[in-house]
């Protein structure tokens, strides 16, 4: 077939297995959505307010499928307004292939309208970047962008086409799309010693995080947990991995951490990471992380191992096959005395204190696990409300709790909850938990899910000030509040009005429950403002560089 | 942890925008750059970048990681220094008139350098070699006037068989 470059590139793009891609406009797309009209039987197209929102909707459609989420921009600004997106889905290796719009060849290099240099502004935040200056390379251009972003570790990849290539003609030939996941190979050895270190060791503990939800290998933890009878600690990326409820199960650590998951790396002999990276949200101060235990790491990425802290042992390659190649190896064991020892740490982890008269973090978060689905699938902003929604959400599976970890990008949260609606469509429910700090960002997006009626529940945990920063202005600034008690005047009621969306604004729990009752029956989306104390803190807290010696408990 | 110099190789596709990769990549790690050479390869589509870095073990073994995970770069390592062929070459003008052409020509001549050009004040010398003989030659050339001095940075093949694919 003789296809122009727009037809090539939405041809690709169903080869590929995609159906709905998020995006906006603009002059040097034109071609590119001449032709999207004309498949708008094959490709949905989720027009957002702002290309941010378009970004972080693809990225949250990847995180809830595990499919290459993808984003389409104009050049010039649209492009820059990817930035933050791209870097979001960058920091936390989520798939995405996104593609830009640029000025004609011609124009390209001279300052022309709307002309940017994305491909070098990307480099640092994507695996890979693309300039398409010939359109016979388009069409496996796309399909290497396809393969970079969902191989190996997952991560963004840019395309940028000029105007001219989009209309130029070219043949092109269907192509089979191939998953062509490379089998690592694992070396026997090092699993061998690996599992005979972990069958020798006293107090073993597993810690894991984002890589094994990525590698899709929650049961093949659990099989190996099952087995070594090692207790495991999650990073905020692996929340849901382990259900909550699952015996091995510790809970989070690090910064928010409880305790006596800390206090559990700090004393284990023997640590085994699963797709975790020592981030300093973790591993607080890298000198003191589990400074009495032999470490043995399994990570995707080469470059992981001795980064941040430096380990013992490590086998590099996919989590699951690893997984998988080691159990054999592992002897049955239970570790019933560390377990007790474990079970006095957690007789002493934080406990928040209800209330009736005013909505409490913990309590907005625990009406919601009673009174939706368990597979809900929760998105949050950035901050307090993100912490709280960590620790105290019952997280049942992977993929169900949506949260820009590594690059912690207030704004968030509604593109992305926008991305995983539309990607689990009526099958399950779509909660998105936010500030009122982050919410400012980018709530512009409610008109996005009313224009496409969408059931987002959005809970603002309104305190009226941006209480993360506010919290350490507190704890290490001397109650010096610089900036963080804004003086908004923001009635949320009134602007979901404005938006067509519902709002409700609750001040305690009876009337938070009947307020998310009744928001659960409603077809489109729904805003329940709660009313906060701006003193509530997230505990307990270890400061940055600290350790479990510094926890902050009140 | 000791630090020190490490040579190390990079082949990467022949693509614009390249070694931009690859400094941004370094730029943003931290990894400072003593010396960088690139030229195309005699595999067409294949260019040599030969970088000379400071750093310790971890820093090198970690410079490599990341290097390795960009797309176009096909292989990178460390270069064994016993068993390498370490180039650079030196241009150097040096004024120079009746009175001390003889005797910088003397020197340039024990050095095995070769007067590329000679004007009416100045002189200029071409040596290539390893940095320590560039080194003391312009150490040498420093009881004269040197006016202009230009390094290309290192060049370094191994020894022996190829002994890495790309």
């Amino acid at each position: 077939m003789n296809l122009t470059g727009a037809e090539i590139l939405t041809e690709v793009l169903i080869e590929q297995g995609v159906d709905t891609i998020f995006g906006y406009p603009g002059g040097a797309v034109l071609n590119i959505y001449d032709t999207l009209y004309d498949y708008q039987d094959r490709i949905t197209h989720i027009l957002t307010a702002h290309e941010q929102g378009a970004s972080h909707a693809a990225d949250g459609y990847a995180r809830v499928t595990g499919k290459t989420g993808v984003v389409l921009a104009t050049s010039g600004p649209g492009a820059t307004n990817l930035v933050t997106g791209i870097a979001t889905a960058y920091m936390d290796s989520i798939p995405m292939v996104a593609i830009t719009g640029n000025v004609s060849t011609s124009l390209l290099g001279r300052d022309s309208f709307q002309e940017i240099y994305i491909t070098g502004i990307t480099m640092p935040i994507t695996k890979h970047n693309f300039l398409v200056r010939d359109v016979k390379e388009l069409a496996d251009t796309i399909r290497e962008a396809f393969r970079i972003a969902n191989t190996g570790r997952k991560g963004p990849v840019l395309i940028d086409i000029p105007k001219d290539i989009t209309a130029a003609k070219c043949e092109f030939i269907r192509k089979e799309c191939i998953n062509v996941q490379k089998h690592t190979e694992i070396d026997l050895d090092k699993i061998e010693k690996a599992a005979e270190i972990i069958n020798a060791a006293q107090r073993p503990v597993v810690y894991f995080g984002g890589g094994v939800s990525l590698g899709e290998a929650s049961e093949e933890l659990k099989a190996f947990l099952n087995k070594a009878g090692i207790p495991a600690v999650h990073t905020m990326m692996g929340a849901g991995v382990l259900c909550h409820d699952d015996m091995h199960n510790l809970g989070l650590i690090g910064m928010h951490g409880k305790s006596s998951t800390n206090n559990v790396i700090g004393d284990a002999d023997v640590v085994v990471a699963i797709g975790a990276r020592f981030s300093d949200r973790v591993a607080l101060n890298p000198k003191y992380f589990a400074q009495k235990a032999t470490i043995i790491q399994i990570d995707i990425d080469q470059s992981e191992i001795n980064k941040n802290v430096y380990v013992d042992y490590s086998i590099v390659g996919d989590v699951k096959q690893v997984l998988n190649g080691i159990l054999p190896y592992i002897e049955e064991n239970q570790h019933l005395e560390w377990m007790k020892k474990i079970h006095v740490w957690q007789d002493r982890d934080y406990q928040p204190t209800d209330s009736d008269s005013t909505l409490k973090p913990h309590q907005i978060i625990r009406i919601l696990c009673e009174t939706t689905e368990k597979d809900t699938v929760y998105v949050t902003d950035v901050g307090q409300h993100q912490m709280w929604a960590a620790q105290y959400l019952e997280h049942v599976a992977p993929r169900s709790f949506l949260t820009s970890g590594g690059l912690g990008t207030m704004g968030f949260g509604y593109g992305a909850a926008i991305g995983a609606k539309l990607a689990v469509g009526n099958s399950r429910r779509v909660i998105h938990i936010t500030g009122d700090g982050s919410f400012h960002m980018n709530l512009n997006e409610a008109c996005t899910a009313k224009s496409y009626e969408l059931p987002i529940i959005t809970i603002i945990m309104n305190n009226s000030v941006l209480g993360m920063v506010r919290q350490w202005q507190t704890a290490f600034y001397k109650k010096k509040y610089s900036h963080t008690d804004p003086q908004r005047q923001t009635d949320f009621i009134k602007v979901a009005e404005g938006f067509g969306v519902k709002g409700y604004r609750t001040t305690n729990p009876k009337e938070f429950t009947e307020a998310l009752k009744e928001a659960l029956t409603q077809k489109g989306p729904v805003w329940i403002e709660c009313l906060m104390e701006k003193d509530e803190k997230v505990l307990p807290m270890i400061p940055a560089g600290g350790t479990i010696d510094d926890m902050i408990m009140d | 942890m000791s630090m020190q110099k490490k040579v190390v190789s990079v082949l990467v596709d022949n693509h614009p925008g390249v070694l931009t990769r690859v400094t941004s990549l370094f730029g943003r790690r931290g990894y400072n750059i003593d010396s960088l050479t690139v030229s195309v390869t005699n595999i067409p589509d294949i260019s040599r970048i030969t970088l000379v870095i400071t750093g310790d073990e971890h820093m090198l073994e970690q410079m490599i990681a990341q290097t390795s995970k960009l797309v176009e770069v096909r292989n990178i390592f460390a270069l064994n220094m016993d068993a390498s062929l370490v180039r650079e070459l030196l241009l150097v003008k040096v004024a120079a008139d009746e009175t001390n052409r003889g005797s910088i020509t003397s020197i340039a001549n024990v050095f095995k350098a070769k007067i590329i050009d000679l004007s009416v004040g100045s002189m200029v010398l071409e040596l290539t070699g390893e940095q320590n003989k560039l080194d003391g030659f312009l150490t040498v050339l420093g009881e004269y006037e040197v006016l202009e001095v230009c390094r290309t940075g290192i060049t370094a093949l191994s020894r022996g068989p190829v002994n890495y694919h790309i």
